[in-house]
């Protein structure tokens, strides 16, 4: 093993880059057993895992450490705990998470999350998460749609922020090397295997080859294909499309979540989340003729366990047991579509929302206790006191359900030493996450995925694949190619042009000539993209950046948009106008995307879902 | 409701640069952030400038605005007259890599060199019982974002470079008053936040807090009451003569020093 781990002398002494952005004089070169792309809970807790069973292990991600997307989740993190209610655990979480996902989801991978995610959020309490309470002195654990049990711990609502500090810190402490502000471009392999990764770093746009057996993407989302969305530049569907590059296959793909609730106004938010804890301390919705509608909108899925008077609704808050849910908690999926009826019918607001109240519900001391965040990011940002007036709120892209087709015990790819984990893998959540799955998710598999890859990498002893380095180069010719053209459109347009496809065309409802529509929109961007060009030099060059980035969003938009167009259903965060309800035979198949053969396009085929066992199969009976 | 903003935003690199004017059309409801990715996508691609979420909450668009420390994504055009000139530099007290991006491992190096929680075991049943009241103190701080703006704004590093290396700044203050504060935490770091930090170093202008965008009492729920835990353990005559004559202190029971 060559001996280049961690920053290099004259370097930077903590990204290990070289300051200058003129430095020429080769390429950076490291020897890891494990990297880690991503530094989002899912890529922490992959890495501590790695780093404690032993592995030589690197995170490089694309922003500063502690910046990742997971700082921006609210409401907490999913876990039978039973701290408020003894009569939950792991059964009932399950079968709450397949129900969610309308029984899509991965039964293997529901079920380990259900079963390990307390143990994974009191490891977090170890490592210094400071968790709101019970009187009792235990974790806090709150309401949230689709879920039975208050069941999310929590830090007021900024419990994502929390995540990631500790698990940050955990990582620090632990010495593990970090590479910030560097981004992944190629995957590089060795036969069918793994054998590295080359990234080039932000600041001084110099390239850096990772020789490394195992490589996990913990890239995160897709979100920023889409013009109104809660997700930041970061989601730019990075490990998808690396997975995909590399012959691994993605699921799912046509599920994405648009939460029920984002800001609508200012224009400059549009998009930005307004946490479901709102709803869940007693929010409500409203239209414009002050009329609270979700009553009208309990689908016969939920019947059973949905209160059906604002008697029963407003009851339930303090008395659990002989009351059922308010229809405002049902599944993201369901309020979203129902919000979105509204507006289309003529009944939104002023800006083109509706009105999730709470002001007239909870004192203004609870709501600033139990809501922060938002009553600050209101007041700052749109000038509304949400302890005084209604918020206006709609629908938003926020999550994106399918992804890398794993092995649920070991989130290994199709790849041999290629593992995906948290929103860029695929099978968790099925059609629809509940809200509060997606911080569980980080950190079970996150740590299934830092062991498995360990144990792989060490498997190898001294025959470790080996970086071919012709590959070396051509990923260089490729990461500079944007420079090479003249006279082409610059990145920015090409992306806001497509932002604003996928927004019209495959959002929250769809159809199938919309859906053809956007297939040959995609098709136009990528004979743009192929001619953009960017102004300027390496050196810390958005333009560049997201030239390189934009790649990987058409390809992902277009499994979205090929996947949506094949499943002829409506189910969970995939609407279809023309196919409206679930079909049965559609229940029991996923749609599985792959690159095609001369890596232009994606090829799509159906897939029987996994068979849960009959003995899990009792819960629904 | 649009209108032209007269926007200045520094250009260069370590070597140097200048101001240069952006005239940019702006609209209602938008903040700095908005401004400048509009000159971004339509006048200098390559125009350098950190952010993620614009929403305040993972502090990365830091800069100076009209020379004031702030979040660019929280900073609202309406907050100023439409025909003023707003000019938006790079935090000063880190190095500039390039336009508004600035190097910030400063901070990053100073956060390893702080000892980590250590609690003991947890209870039989496998968890741990903390009151609300006792991690309400540890929770204002632990809503740092880390934008480093107290950093930035610091006078004891502001102007001058050469205390950098003895003096941890603000945010981590913060994090030495989490720990001592965490009802769990069996570790004794005063010593430490007192020597290798610099602790003793501020004299409390309390810079620090009026710059934090998340409204943390940086001055005086985390430094003063650090500074008295120091002083509490190295100059109380009672707890000296305690220690002289072998009288234990409750103070430190359990804890251990690192």
């Amino acid at each position: 093993m060559s001996e280049t781990n961690g920053p290099a002398e004259g370097r930077h002494p903590m990204t290990g880059n070289a300051l200058s952005g003129d430095a020429q004089g080769g390429m950076e070169r490291h020897t890891y057993d494990v990297v880690v792309i991503g530094a989002g809970g899912a890529g922490l807790r992959a890495a501590i895992a790695a780093h404690e069973s032993g592995a030589r292990t690197a995170i490089v991600c694309k922003s500063l450490l502690g910046k990742a997307h997971t700082v921006m989740a609210e409401g907490g993190i999913a876990a039978a705990m039973g701290n408020r209610w003894p009569e939950d655990n792991w059964e009932v979480h399950f079968r709450d998470t397949m129900r969610g996902g309308k029984m899509l989801n991965n039964w293997r991978m529901a079920q380990l999350h259900a079963q390990e995610a307390p143990e994974r959020v009191q490891e977090l309490e170890d490592w210094g998460a400071l968790f709101d309470r019970t009187d009792d002195g235990l974790i806090s654990q709150r309401d949230f749609g689709g879920h039975k049990y208050a069941r999310l711990a929590h830090v007021g609502d900024r419990t994502g922020l929390e995540m990631i500090r500790t698990l940050q810190q955990r990582a620090v402490a632990l010495g593990i090397d970090v590479f910030m502000e560097c981004t992944v471009t190629d995957i590089f392999k060795d036969g069918s295997k793994v054998a590295g990764a080359f990234a080039y770093w932000r600041e001084s746009g110099r390239f850096i080859v990772f020789d490394a057996p195992s490589v996990i993407l913990a890239t995160g989302g897709i979100g920023k294909s889409f013009k109104v969305t809660s997700n930041s530049w970061e989601y730019t569907g990075d490990g998808h499309a690396l997975a995909m590059r590399a012959g691994a296959s993605l699921i799912n793909m046509e599920f994405v979540q648009f939460h029920p609730t984002g800001m609508v106004w200012p224009p400059s938010v549009k998009g930005l989340l307004v946490t479901e804890s709102v709803r869940g301390d007693g929010g409500i919705l409203k239209n414009s003729e002050g009329k609270r509608f979700m009553f009208d909108y309990i689908p016969e899925f939920f019947k059973a366990e949905t209160a059906d008077t604002v008697e029963e609704a407003d009851a339930w808050y303090d008395d659990k047991k002989n009351n059922r849910r308010p229809p405002e908690l049902l599944p993201r999926d369901e309020v979203a579509r129902a919000i979105n009826s509204e507006i289309k019918a003529g009944r939104g607001t002023p800006h083109g929302g509706i009105y999730l109240d709470i002001a007239s519900r909870r004192t203004p001391e609870f709501i600033r206790k139990r809501l922060p965040s938002m009553y600050h990011q209101f007041k700052e940002l749109a000038d509304v006191d949400i302890t005084a007036e209604p918020m206006e709120i709609g629908p938003t892209c926020h999550y994106v359900m399918g992804g890398v087709e794993v092995d649920a015990d070991t989130q290994e790819s199709a790849v041999t030493g290629l593992y995906a984990v948290g929103e860029c893998s695929g099978g968790m959540h099925g059609s629809n996450r509940l809200g509060g799955n997606s911080l569980g998710d980080l950190l079970v598999f996150g740590k299934r995925a830092g062991e498995a890859a360990t144990t792989y990498a060490a498997s190898l002893g001294d025959h470790r694949p080996r970086v071919d380095e012709a590959d070396v180069k051509a990923a260089q010719t490729s990461a500079l190619a944007p420079f090479e053209v003249e006279g082409g459109e610059n990145p920015y347009t090409i992306q806001s042009d497509l932002q604003q496809s996928m927004n019209d065309l495959v959002g929250i409802i769809r159809t199938r000539t919309e859906l053809e529509e956007s297939l040959a929109e995609i098709e136009a961007f990528k004979v743009r993209a192929s001619t953009m060009v960017v102004e300027g030099h390496r050196q810390y060059n958005p333009g560049w950046h997201l030239a390189l980035d934009l790649r990987n969003m058409l390809i992902v938009s277009e499994c979205i948009a090929k996947a949506a167009l094949a499943r002829e259903e409506s189910r969970g965060g995939h609407t279809r106008d023309d196919f409206p309800g679930p079909n049965d035979e559609w229940g029991t198949k996923n749609l599985v995307v792959n690159l095609n053969e001369a890596g232009t396009g994606v090829d799509l085929h159906e897939k029987p879902l996994p068979e849960m066992p009959d003995e899990l199969k009792g819960y629904f009976a | 409701m649009s209108y032209t903003l007269k926007l200045r935003i520094w250009r260069g690199d370590k070597d140097g640069g200048a101001v240069e004017d952006f005239p940019v059309e702006v609209s209602e409801g938008e903040v700095v952030l908005d401004a400048i990715h509009r000159v971004q996508a339509t006048q200098a691609g390559d125009l350098a400038v950190r952010w993620n979420c614009k929403a305040g909450k993972c502090g990365s668009c830091s800069a100076e605005v009209n020379g004031r420390p702030r979040l660019m994504c929280m900073c609202r055009l309406s907050d100023f007259e439409e025909d003023e000139t707003i000019t938006v530099t790079p935090m000063r007290s880190f190095p500039v890599i390039r336009d508004l991006v600035t190097d910030v491992s400063f901070n990053y190096e100073k956060a390893k060199e702080l000892p980590s929680f250590s609690p003991p075991p947890r209870d039989a049943d496998g968890k741990r019982r903390m009151a609300q009241v006792d991690v309400e103190r540890g929770q204002e701080f632990r809503k740092c974002i880390e934008c480093f703006l107290c950093q930035n704004v610091c006078h004891v590093v502001r102007d001058h470079e050469d205390n950098k290396e003895a003096f941890a700044g603000p945010r981590f203050f913060l994090r030495y008053a989490e720990l001592d504060m965490h009802p769990l935490d069996t570790h004794d770091r005063r010593e430490l936040a007192q020597g290798a930090a610099g602790l003793g170093m501020c004299n409390i202008t309390k810079c620090c807090t009026e710059v934090c965008p998340e409204g943390i009492q940086i001055t005086d729920n985390a430094i003063i009451p650090m500074k008295e835990r120091v002083v509490d353990k190295k100059f109380d005559p009672l707890v000296w003569l305690g220690n002289k004559i072998g009288i234990r202190n409750k103070d430190n029971d359990g804890r251990t020093e690192v």
